[in-house]
């Protein structure tokens, strides 16, 4: 693909929406709104991560803010009712949450059916199965969580970077590390690229497919207990839509939909993106919410419409040059 | 044999039976019915009624489905009809509300349309901006506040009845009878099967697939845009967050539960409706047993595996008996 890959003009709409913004209400150039902006987006960052190896491998997870939910209220009761301890619940709901995600890429697989659909089930599975275990809001008391939430590093002209968004910078890095660094991640274009011709290749499909999944309704899972951390609470309707929120944030970051291309960091920066609207919004006071859903549309449509020329474009020299050859 | 059972549809037909079979059960007064002031009362009544909006969606993702597409805006679209529909409803006659409302469909439809048959785009992509920013644009309408209204047109279209019949109901049943006429009535039902059983081939076959395309979005526009505006009339407001919300989803698991395969080709109406009427029956069935409707997802995820399993082409066992027992029987 020749000219500006898609990344650089995430980040150029980043740059120039964040002066613009700047210009405007010049408050929003600080470390105080930018540390904000990485906490409250924090779940939203983690979860996309996850999500951005599944769309690159060509598929799709609409679970992910049903297991936040679940995850939010699973902790909240373990720890409050249960009596268990806070990181003896963490590790329990990792492993249930990498469990639920590996069932789903084993069904994906093994009957060969479209991940929209079996993800869509898994998102009523796990919606439901927090409605079951509370429909009410839980707070939680425990010593480890006000710890956690009074900790931030001092960052100078005195933003906070809290724990959680600490959490998040790490996961975003690990997740471009394994994507852009290792087999598994060459793996995983491979996967979306053809599926075929990934495994003529000799890559293992079967075994990709769930682990790719495990791995995003394991970050699903992390980001469930990042929730809860920001909240204060478990709620089964928290993080509702939130699949749709990280599906924008990848596109907008410029990997392909279909698959075989894109890039963790593009995923970071269009969460900053969709942060960053809603700061402005907040900032601005006379817009109301729903203009962040419009924009949020609008800068959709405007990606992937690029992505669309940028497609047809890469295809056309290719004819060309195969017509020269002959 | 194939005189009295219908070829295709058995299975559905069965699971509706033995889920009001199972309903009759846990509510012994299910099958009951009164006649009050020349309008039918009773659980089937209410099943019926309640699900006239998911039938509805049904209707029009069915065919979007069949040309291998999907529609995730329709929930959206809900909330953008009936906010339109809220904000006139008592400032216009119901001629100007529904114009303006099916109008807004039927644009939603030609843009969601205009993306996947000109641009090209995936359709689960082009529809997602739509969902993303639907809900807005209701929002923009209603200002974020829940619009009500007293027009008494408008609340005969969600309330009131025609021959015994809830109104909701007898426009459902009209627009299966209008659609089914439509499409199977001439050679339309069989050129959207083409389209979706393989786009190419029809094009160069000589059907205008992007005609096709185009038309079954706007379809599945105003159908959505329908249920929107009966939605707001049955609750006599516009809600432009709640309005719709996940019935994207309830439509599409009628249609899948129908039959018609997620990659196209063959589908049916008419058991599109008839998994819409399951769904309702389960979340009927659910309420009366005096479980919690937070079960109503639980039973949802199961049901969509183990339809999802039977249509595995890597699972062909409970279709190949079915099969067996149809050529044995003749």
């Amino acid at each position: 693909m020749r000219g500006l890959p898609p990344v650089l003009i995430t980040a150029i709409v980043l740059v120039l929406g964040f002066a613009l913004c700047a210009v405007q209400f010049p408050n929003i150039a600080s470390t105080r709104v930018v540390g904000n902006l990485l906490t409250d987006n924090a779940f939203l960052g983690i979860v996309a991560v996850g999500m951005t190896f599944v769309i690159i491998s060509g598929g799709i997870d609409l679970s992910v803010g049903s297991v936040i939910g679940f995850t939010t209220v699973f902790v909240a009761l373990a720890i409050e009712r249960w009596g268990v301890p806070p990181l003896v619940a963490f590790v329990l709901i990792l492993v249930l949450s990498a469990a639920f995600g590996a069932a789903m890429g084993a069904v994906i697989h093994v009957f060969d059916l479209p991940p929209f659909i079996v993800t869509l089930a898994g998102m009523f599975l796990a919606r439901g199965a927090s409605f079951l275990l509370s429909t009410e809001s839980v707070p939680i008391t425990a010593p480890v969580y006000s710890t956690v939430s009074d900790f931030a590093l001092r960052m100078p002209g005195g933003g906070r970077l809290t724990a959680i968004a600490i959490i998040m910078l790490v996961i975003v890095i690990g997740g471009a590390l394994l994507l852009h660094l290792t087999r598994f991640g060459a793996n995983v274009y491979a996967l979306g690229g053809s599926r075929t011709t990934a495994s003529l290749m000799g890559v293992a499909v079967g075994k990709m497919t769930v682990k790719i999944y495990m791995l995003s309704s394991l970050l699903a899972g992390i980001a469930g207990i990042v929730f809860s951390f920001y909240t204060s609470a478990g709620y089964s309707l928290s993080a509702v839509g939130v699949e749709l929120d990280s599906i924008a944030a990848v596109v907008i970051g410029g990997t392909l939909l279909t698959g075989g291309q894109g890039s963790v960091i593009g995923t970071f920066l269009g969460v900053l993106i969709q942060g960053m609207i809603q700061t402005y919004i907040n900032f601005d006071g006379t817009l109301s919410s729903w203009w962040t859903k419009i924009a949020t549309g609008v800068l959709l449509f405007a990606f992937i419409a690029l992505q669309q020329g940028l497609v047809a474009l890469a295809r056309r020299p290719v004819a060309k040059s195969a017509g020269a050859a002959t | 044999m194939t005189a009295l059972l219908p070829r295709r549809g058995l299975a559905q037909i069965l699971a509706l039976i033995v889920i009001l079979a199972v309903d009759r059960v846990v509510s012994p007064q299910f099958f009951d019915l009164r006649l009050q002031d020349g309008r039918l009362f009773g659980s089937l009544i209410d099943v019926l009624n309640r699900g006239t909006p998911v039938a509805l969606l049904s209707l029009g993702m069915v065919l979007v489905i069949a040309t291998r597409g999907i529609d995730l805006s329709v929930g959206a679209v809900m909330a953008i009809s009936g906010a339109i529909a809220a904000s006139l409803a008592d400032s216009h006659g119901l001629p100007v509300v529904l114009a303006a409302s099916l109008g807004a469909g039927l644009v939603c439809g030609l843009w969601n349309g205009f993306l996947v048959a000109v641009l090209g785009m995936q359709p689960i992509v082009a529809t997602l901006i739509l969902m993303v920013a639907g809900r807005g644009i209701a929002q923009l309408i209603t200002e974020g506040r829940i619009v009500t209204f007293a027009s008494p047109g408008l609340v005969w279209l969600g309330n009131g009845s025609i021959l015994g019949l809830p109104v909701p109901v007898a426009i459902a049943l009209g627009m299966l009878i209008l659609t089914g006429a439509v499409v199977r009535g001439s050679a339309l039902g069989l050129l959207i099967e083409a389209t979706g059983g393989n786009a190419r081939a029809s094009e160069l076959a000589g059907v205008g697939t992007r005609a096709m395309i185009l038309s079954v979005y706007v379809w599945c526009g105003v159908c959505a845009a329908l249920a929107g505006v009966i939605a707001a009339a049955d609750i006599m407001g516009a809600d432009a967050n709640n309005a719709g919300l996940w019935l994207e989803l309830d439509a599409i698991l009628a249609v899948v539960i129908g039959g018609t395969s997620l990659f196209g080709g063959r589908f049916s109406l008419v058991l599109a409706v008839l998994g819409a009427l399951i769904i309702q029956t389960m979340n009927t069935g659910i309420l009366l047993s005096g479980y919690p409707p937070e079960f109503n997802l639980l039973v949802k995820a199961v049901v969509v595996m183990a339809v999802l399993l039977l249509q595995s082409p890597k699972l062909s066992g409970f279709a190949g008996i079915m099969a067996r027992l149809r050529r044995a029987k003749p």
